[in-house]
This record gives structure tokens, sequence and C-alpha cells, in this order.
């Protein structure tokens, strides 16, 4: 899996962290989304999918290996 | 014929169609909107849309590719007029009909409009992407902007008329800006962020007509006085989009009537904007109006069609982004009487405070401070 962030959309909202704390942080002035780890294990895969879906900004793009989304 | 219909193709609808492949459907699914665009987002509209940082198409929801290979039946275009609960089909404008295992109703709402000023040349309304395209085109030439409403979306609309270098007025009667959302003390500190940022704030004051010259309004008069505008937006709140479901049998009151698990009746959900539930933890019927809920809320009633019979329980969340503040507000502030600063100072317009209630924390907001308040939502009393 390889996530990638389309970071001007993101709005702060934190939903990610809350789905996905390995995955995702937020930076300390604007709260912007933080990406800790660009190819999170297998157990992760459902948090992150997760996160994905819940971003209220859509900012947050999850690609299976073989690059489809 | 299709397995789930979803009617709204924006926020709601979509989320509930993707949630419903990730969870594994193998159903059939469609999805019908009624404006010409693939499903956008809303929120930047008023914002990055309006001030021009954004284009139209920076607002899609999904890119292309993604919207295909979720394999729904995405039709543009196409209004529902009618519902036949008992056949299980939904009619279209044009009269053809759509049968369906399973409905979801996501048809968001509809602005309410102030009849003096509907359709006058000049006067707007701000909720789709060729609302705010026509705004935009007519602010380019304009110098004078009133605002009329002083909720979430006029103080956004304010705040970008600004940052487009216009003369900004608001009016609205209640006594403060957003009262309804955030309370009467924050309310209080938007009022002196707008006018430290120039706008011209008319609380408690009530617009009364439009003044109309060649056909297009030049003044507004409010009980404050004549105010000029070259544009004026009406922004005074919005109503659920439910005129095609009076004859379906459905229960509506201010929204689609749901049950705990967001179900208006057998095989038929309601989500987003337009469904008012059952929030069982909060033991009362909830509406509401924010984009968090329209993916939340999408995702719990795709859980539903597909077996999990799960309440939705959310804790409200929403944000507003205005001038250099984004403020984020968790839970439900309507009942607060008492706002306590957790930390920082809302003199440097940085500080999380919790909203108390009959010694209960009822909802936390933050100004500058995302991972403050995201921290302090953990305070609220009737979280998960």
């Amino acid at each position: 899996m390889q996530v990638e962030i389309d970071e001007p959309r993101c709005v702060a909202a934190g939903h990610c962290v809350v789905a996905a704390p390995e995955v995702f942080d937020q930076r300390d002035d604007d709260g912007v989304v933080v990406l800790l780890d660009a190819n999170p294990p297998d157990d992760e895969h459902e948090h992150v999918r997760e996160a994905a879906l819940l971003c209220p900004a859509a900012a947050i793009i999850v690609r299976d290996r073989g690059g489809a989304p | 014929m299709s397995d789930v219909l979803v009617v709204g193709a924006s926020a709601a609808g979509l989320a509930t169609a993707e949630s419903l492949r990730r969870r594994g459907f193998t159903g059939s699914i469609r999805l019908i909107g009624d404006e010409v665009h693939q499903p956008y987002d809303r929120p930047p509209l008023s914002k990055k849309v309006l001030s021009g940082v954004w284009g139209a198409d920076q607002t899609a929801l999904r890119a292309p590719a993604d919207l295909a290979a979720l394999d729904i039946d995405l039709v543009l275009s196409s209004r529902a007029v009618s519902v036949d609960v008992r056949r299980q089909e939904v009619v279209v404008s044009g009269g053809r009909r759509l049968p369906y295992g399973d409905l979801v109703i996501a048809t968001g709402l509809a602005p309410r409009r102030l009849g003096a000023f509907d359709g006058l040349a000049g006067t707007h309304v701000l909720r789709t992407l060729d609302d705010v395209e026509r705004l935009r085109a007519e602010l380019a030439a304009a110098e004078r902007l009133i605002v009329l409403g002083a909720g979430v979306l006029g103080c956004e609309i304010a705040a970008t008329g600004r940052q487009l270098g216009l003369g900004v007025t608001v009016v609205d009667p209640a006594p403060v800006p957003m009262g309804a959302q955030v309370g009467p003390e924050i309310g209080e500190m938007l009022a002196g962020l707008h006018r430290a940022n120039g706008v011209e704030v008319l609380t408690g004051t009530k617009a009364e007509a439009p003044v109309v010259s060649n056909g297009r309004i030049t003044e507004v008069l409010t009980s404050a006085g004549l105010v000029a505008a070259d544009v004026v937006v009406v922004a005074v709140g919005s109503t659920p989009a439910t005129d095609w479901l009076e004859d379906s049998g459905l229960i509506l009151d201010d929204g689609v009537v749901c049950d705990s698990r967001c179900r208006a009746a057998d095989n038929i959900y309601a989500v987003g904007d337009v469904a008012r539930w059952w929030h069982e933890r909060q033991a009362r019927s909830v509406r509401l109006e924010n984009r968090t809920n329209a993916t939340e809320q999408g995702l719990a009633v795709a859980d539903n069609i597909m077996g999990a019979n799960k309440p939705y329980v959310p804790v409200p969340y929403f944000w507003t982004d205005q001038y250099d503040i984004r403020m984020q507000v968790f839970g439900d502030l309507s009942g607060a009487h008492t706002i306590r600063v957790l930390e920082g100072d809302p003199a440097t317009r940085k500080f999380v405070a919790a909203a108390e209630s009959g010694g209960r924390v009822v909802g936390v907001i933050g100004w500058n401070s995302a991972r403050g308040v995201r921290k302090a939502r953990e305070l609220i009393a009737d979280r998960d």
C-alpha cells in the first residue's frame, strides 16, 4: 500500500490521526497532516482506508501495490 | 434495477456508495445527481473557489480514474421528482422510473431565500459550483458587498470579500455572528475578528427591503438604515431538499425522519444534511449540516445496508476558515453556559476552550489549535 497526501486540500480536521495514529500526525502550528509512513504495514491498511474515507477534504490517496487506487 | 440507488451525488451520497464498495458490496450501485458536475466538495466554495485561489476542477471529490474504479453507475443532470415506496421506484425528471433494492436519500439542502430579494439582479445565494461562478464574476466588478446572514456561510463569504478587497457589510438580526453554532462569547469574538478586518458588522439588525435602480439592487434598507451595495448575498440558512418526497409517505419534519440506524422505512435510508435521525447517545432527534457528518453518516449507512444494524452516534464536528483563523468545534455548543479556556489565550487568537453546561463539557473549540482541540475532544461527556 502506498499513501499520498494532497497537502493543499488538508483542512486539519485530524480525523486521520484518530483513525490511524501510526500513519498520520498533525503539524503543531497549523494542524496540517504529516504522513509518518507512506508504505504502512499490512495491519495498518484497514485503518488507513478508514482515514481516507473519513477525511472531510478527500486529501488522502491510497494506492495498492501495482498502482491501482 | 439497481441494488442500491443513491439520490444525491454530493459528499454524503458519494461516501455511501464508496463505503459500500470498500466494505465489499458486490451488487449494482447507481448514484444520481441533479447537477451537471462530477461529485464535488462544497466547503471550498465560499473560501478558496470564491477567492479564486482554486479553480472549479480542484473541488472534485475523486479523480475520474478513482471514480471509475468504484464501478458505480453515475447519472448526472438527473433530478428525482418522486418515489413510489411500494413499487420501490424513483421517478426522475422526464418520467423515467428507476427501480431499486435499497434507496439512499442524500439530496442535501436548498438555500433559504428572502422573498423581496429573490431573483433580483445583483443578489445571490451560494450552494453550488454554478452559484459560486456567478457570484465570483459579479464580485470582480464590484466594490461593495452586503451579506445577509452571519451564520458560518455568511461569515466565510464576508471574510473572502475582504480578501478580495471589497467593502463588506454583514447584516443579521441575531446579537452575534454564528451564535447558534458557537454561543454568545465566541460569537462576540468573531464579531471582533470581522470588525478588526474592516467588516461593518450589523448584528441585531433586520434587512427590511432592497432598493432597486434600473432593475438592479443598489442599496439595502435595514433596521439600522440604508447600506449601499453592488452585490448582495443571501446566506440566511437552508432547508432540507425534501420536496420530491412530499407524497412518498415517508415522515418529513425538518428533514427525512429516520430511526437510530438512519433508516426512514424498510429499504430506505437518509444520509447527510437531509437526514434527521435518532441519536441514541444524546437521546434526541438530530440533523447535522456539516461536511464531516456527510462522510461519517455515509459510512454508517453503508454498514447498515450490509446488515450491521448499528446506531449512528457521532460527536458532531465542524470547522471554518476566516481570515487567518481556523476554528474547529467538536460537540454541540448550543446549550452551553460557560466557556473555559484550557490552553492558549483568546487575545492571541490561539486557544482551546471547553464549553460547559451543568458542569459537563458539551463541546470544545479551538482557534488555530488543531492538535489541541483534537486532544480536548476526549473531555466531551457523551463521547464514544
